[in-house]
């Protein structure tokens, strides 16, 4: 019997949706499958919308590299603004530890030809004005790096999905894999189901579940970071900003905000002692704790107004770095998971490359770089990535 | 300079002069102590408070309630709500033009965590609801926070410059509203276990059961045992086109702008919406000598109290039922409405237009209870009670008496036996009901006294002033309720109190013994409008209940004194036959109105619905059909619906009405999700968490 569909994808996320589109541009009858009642309505709109290729893992600088060069032309090759704003990525350093951590990682960043640089304070400061300058040693920029909507570009990657003929099924959560050997006969949901000659396991909080309904198991475990938004300002802070120290409040890890193309500064903090789970309320703890690191760093955004508060969750994977590439022991099953809060920035780089995986048989990027992201390697090595 | 403040006004006395010195735009003015910014600019008649960053629309006062982002000005160069920012001397304002500029100031500001206050109980909303319920909580020795983003305690009571309906006894009904407020505020000062919290709105409530307090100017975080919402109602709005000119705005937003701030608004008012909120609204415009040119209804009768409704007919504002505004027009601000007849699917009917030169419409078509707060509480599993119309909309004598019920009920909650009468549970209902049907009158007179009152309350509503002033006891209702109908049921003194106290103005008082010829009767009328307008001696047209002609009359004496509690009584000499006809007198003819045109499909389409965001009709309906949608998360993504200051307070429900006239009225749609904080908060509150 004939298949629905070439390709079921669950899961219209970040990286579901972006698959789904580049499986339809190569010819393919897709099926994207979600729970929510619209796309990106998972983790997606939860992100910050930073996107950069100056990560440490080759892997992730190959993924974004290609995210970027997607993001940033998509306004002339698709003609929708997805709120693409260049400006890179600075990172201001106050400690010799984290100098070194930085410096030592430029080299491999400048093999993959990304444009980034150790710059003095002063140069910091133009980049970052205000930037508080006692004990600032100096920092990163990297130019290329930049920021988009995560709302305007899901809805664009959509529509554009839709006009390629992906047929999107929302409010249909995932119940089960009919399994015909090694391989998936069909997904069931809790409206039907669907035959397809491949599947695709891009359901980001939720992708150890799928993995477990085709008999296999990978560990992606969630754990949640609040973030929020301000109300807009004029123009005045061009890179996204990355504070890697951890905060004198003792709750803290890095914390990160850039102002967004349409005005808002959007920020969020990585706590100290990850909150597994998936709880996405919102909590009394995160506001003065965020504004008061803000602050310090740049004294002038206490004339900013709060807008709004939510959380999102990271799917992590125990080291850190996504899991893409063929599923292991199951034949017509492909993963796009553990994105590790990164989800956005890598999704349409991840899309492209799984993509052309199954319908070419070989991603575009290396082939022994994308190993490095494979299901198959040994997933409890430790954290692996320094700036996750 | 213009300036359009109230000297002048038959129940409010006006406020201490203008004596802070403030700056709009470079020129210099002077505002009242304490007095909004919003208030202090329109009182110079400036009425264009910023233009929006994305199209330069102009913008101002809409809500006058701290919950929309329309008023918002540059504050000494921060963006502030104009609405609930009170003028201080030498305050530099200016209207923000597009985005504003972030401050370079690089001072390090001083920066301490913020200790947890804890309470037994955390009131949000100090109107009727929560004073009532704090005033029951507060004699137990609990630990009281009651917390308002307002300046004073009071609610919307301040504004309420009306007698009060509902029951003499319970509620204090007859009394004037803000007088009831001025009293509960008293009483609730008094109470030494009660902080009182003003200008400290409530933004949040979270997960770990914390609520988030903007304590002034620092964000404070308390814990309570126990939370209790009453922050009242917000006003429901319309979309249509030119609804987002400055001069448009909410009747509640007007009666704070000329009750409570005493501010002229407007020369000529439009009113849509014919209940309770839209009827007043006009009776308080002519009080604050405000030319009405009507009213209308979309229903094909008015949904408010039966007396309100007749109250300003006799004042001669022309009231259109089954009809609605088509559009608002004008350069910049409000300069005319059209309004047209509509038929039972609420569609225009070409033809019926006409066009009317205003400068305000207020737009009062109904409240939603402000229940935000509530809602998250419930989610999260944290000890919550609702009372007032953040429970159930309805009157204020409503939302007292179902303050003191909750409060009495969350006293249970400490382990106090305090008993809760099914009479008060009784008596909420009756209060909180709609009301009920309107019968035939019938004037009784039963000891034929030459001299009687004529009581034309014909509608069930709760209400029974007339029936305690009454020094005889011989007003009572025709069942014994409060609802029911009050009648003369026995002899007459003549003392005019029932005249003085109705609050539906529905009494006047007929003395046949005036003229022994039998020729003349004097009839005593109720006047509430502002002295000066008539004069002894002075010959009126007199008009009925329903403000229809009946004749001519003389006014003999105006008579006014303590216990008639502000409220004039006019003594008018008519022809004797006309006595029990006439119920006021006809001050100003009616004026025909121009045609207008009709709103075209591009007038309806360029309808703002987001306000905030600048949001159109034609954009979300074409979003949805275009998309399929069914997701108020996926408008939200696509066009930014709901996205501004206002966090979707203002449209979510009108790009509901949206969805379900493009989907079918029994689609399914995903509800828009909501997060903190329920207003925006300054980044510098969370910086220092000040005293413990």
């Amino acid at each position: 019997m004939a298949n629905d569909y070439d390709v079921i994808v669950i899961g219209a996320g970040s990286v579901g949706v972006p698959t789904a589109y580049f499986l339809a541009k190569d010819g393919l009858k897709v099926l994207c499958i979600d729970g929510n009642a619209s796309s990106g309505q998972g983790q997606n709109k939860a992100a910050i919308g930073g996107v950069r290729a100056t990560h440490s893992d080759p892997a992730k600088i190959t993924i974004c590299k290609k995210s970027l060069e997607l993001f940033s032309t998509w306004k002339e090759n698709v003609g929708t603004d997805i709120g693409w704003k260049p400006g890179g990525y600075c990172f201001p350093i106050y400690t010799e530890g984290d100098e070194k951590t930085m410096k030592d990682m430029l080299p491999i960043q400048k093999r993959f030809g990304l444009n980034i640089d150790w710059i003095g304070p002063k140069e910091i400061a133009q980049a970052v004005p205000g930037i508080n300058m006692a004990g600032l040693r100096g920092g990163t920029l990297s130019p290329e790096d930049g920021q988009v909507s995560p709302l305007m570009a899901m809805e664009s990657f959509t529509q554009e999905a839709r006009k390629l003929g992906v047929e999107f099924r929302f409010r249909e959560k995932v119940t089960g894999l009919k399994m015909d050997g090694n391989a998936v006969k069909s997904v069931q949901t809790s409206a039907g189901a669907y035959s397809a000659a491949k599947i695709v396991n891009a359901a980001g909080a939720d992708a150890t579940a799928i993995c477990e309904m085709a008999g296999f198991n990978i560990p992606v475990i969630p754990d949640s970071h609040e973030a929020g938004i301000t109300s807009p300002v004029r123009a005045f802070l061009p890179p996204l900003v990355v504070d890697i120290r951890k905060g004198p409040e003792g709750m803290t890890k890095n914390f990160y905000f850039g102002q967004v193309e349409s005005g808002q500064i959007i920020f969020c903090y990585t706590p100290l002692a990850p909150i597994l789970g998936t709880d996405r309320r919102e909590t009394s703890e995160f506001m003065p704790i965020i504004a008061r690191r803000l602050v310090g760093l740049i004294p002038r955004l206490k004339g900013l107004t709060i807008r709004r508060l939510w959380r999102g969750l990271y799917p992590m994977t125990p080291d850190g770095v996504p899991v893409i590439g063929k599923a292991p022991g199951v034949d017509n099953m492909y993963l796009g998971i553990g994105m590790c809060g990164q989800g956005f920035m890598m999704g349409p780089g991840v899309g492209y490359n799984l993509a052309a995986h199954i319908t070419k048989g070989k991603p575009t990027m290396d082939a022994e770089i994308y190993e490095l992201l494979s299901p198959k390697r040994n997933l409890g090595r430790g954290k692996a990535e320094r700036l996750a | 300079m213009t300036d359009n403040r109230i000297t002048k006004h038959p129940i409010l006395t006006p406020n201490t002069e203008a004596t802070v010195n403030f700056k709009f735009n470079g020129k210099s003015y002077k505002a009242r102590p304490g007095e909004p910014v919003s208030s202090a600019m329109m009182a110079y008649g400036i009425i264009v408070f910023n233009t929006h960053h994305k199209d330069g629309a102009p913008q101002g006062i809409f809500c006058a309630n701290g919950q929309c982002a329309q008023c918002l000005v540059l504050v000494n160069g921060r963006p502030k709500k104009a609405c609930i920012t009170p003028v201080e001397e030498g305050m530099d304002v200016r209207s923000l033009e597009g985005l504003p500029e972030l401050p370079a100031d690089d001072e390090l500001p001083e920066m301490k965590e913020a200790p947890v206050t804890k309470t037994d109980v955390l009131i949000v909303g100090a109107g009727p609801a929560g004073m009532a319920a704090a005033t029951e909580l507060a004699v137990a020795g609990l630990s009281i926070i009651i917390a308002d983003d307002k300046q004073e305690l009071g609610g919307k009571l301040g504004l309420q410059t009306h007698n009060f309906f509902g029951s003499v006894r319970d509620c204090n009904a007859g009394m004037r509203g803000m007088d009831i407020g001025t009293l509960m505020a008293q009483e609730l000062e008094e109470l030494e276990n009660v902080s009182v919290w003003l200008g400290s709105p409530v933004v949040g409530v979270f997960v770990d059961g914390m609520v988030g307090v903007l304590k002034g100017d620092k964000y404070v975080l308390v814990k309570p045992k126990h939370l209790l919402i009453t922050a009242g109602a917000r006003e429901k709005t319309l979309a249509f086109p030119g609804c987002d000119l400055p001069g448009v705005y909410g009747g509640g937003a007007f009666q704070t702008l000329v009750n409570r701030d005493m501010v002229k608004a407007s020369n000529r008012l439009f009113i849509v919406g014919g209940g309770n909120v839209g009827l007043i609204a006009a009776y308080h415009a002519m009080q604050a000598g405000i030319e009405v040119l009507g009213l209308v209804e979309a229903l094909p009768k008015c949904g408010g109290y039966k007396v309100h409704l007749d109250k300003i007919k006799r004042l001669g504002i022309p009231v259109w039922t089954s009809h609605t505004a088509l559009k608002a027009e004008g350069n910049g601000k409000l300069e005319k409405v059209t309004i047209a007849q509509i038929d039972n699917t609420f569609t225009p009917i070409p033809g019926t237009e006409r066009t009317f030169d205003v400068d305000t419409l207020l737009v009062a078509v109904g409240l939603a209870p402000v229940n935000e707060l509530l809602l998250k509480a419930r989610e999260f599993g944290m000890s919550v009670y609702a009372a007032g119309d953040a429970d159930v909309i309805a009157e204020a004598s409503a939302a007292i008496f179902s303050g003191h019920i909750t409060g009495r009920k969350m006293l249970r909650e400490f382990g106090h036996e305090v008993e809760i009468p099914q009479e008060w549970y009784d008596i909420l209902d009756m209060l909180r009901a709609k009301p009920g049907p309107t019968h035939e009158l019938e004037i009784k007179n039963p000891r034929k006294s030459n001299v009687y009152p004529v009581i034309r309350c014909t509608q069930e509503i709760p209400c029974n002033p007339c029936t305690a002033v009454c020094p005889r006891d011989s007003i009572r209702t025709n069942n014994g309720k409060m609802t029911g109908i009050p009648q003369l049921w026995s002899d007459c003194i003549g003392c005019t109190r029932c005249v003085a106290i109705c609050p539906g103005l529905a009494i006047t008082l007929v003395d046949r013994s005036y003229d022994p010829t039998g020729k003349k009767a004097l009839v005593t009328l109720p006047w509430e409008l502002p002295v000066g307008i008539i004069k002894p001696s002075q010959s009126v047209r007199t008009v009925g209940f329903e403000g229809e002609a009946i004749g001519d009359g003389k006014v003999i004496a105006i008579r006014s004194s303590g216990w008639q509690n502000r409220r004039q009584l006019l003594l008018v000499e008519v022809p004797a036959e006309q006595a029990e006809k006439v119920a006021g007198i006809g001050l100003f003819p009616l004026k025909e109105p121009a045609h207008g045109k009709p709103a075209t499909q591009e007038d309806d389409d360029n309808t703002i619905v987001c306000r905030c965001e600048r949001v159109t009709k034609g954009d979300i309906i074409r979003y949805i059909k275009e998309h399929d949608c069914t997701d108020f998360n996926a408008l939200k993504a696509g066009l930014r619906v709901g996205m501004g200051p206002c966090g979707g307070k203002t449209c979510t429900e009108l790009v509901m009405r949206i969805f379900r006239q493009v989907k079918g009225k029994d689609a399914k749609v995903e509800a828009h999700v909501e997060r903190p904080f329920t207003q925006e908060v300054p980044l510098s509150a969370f910086l220092d968490g000040g005293e413990e």
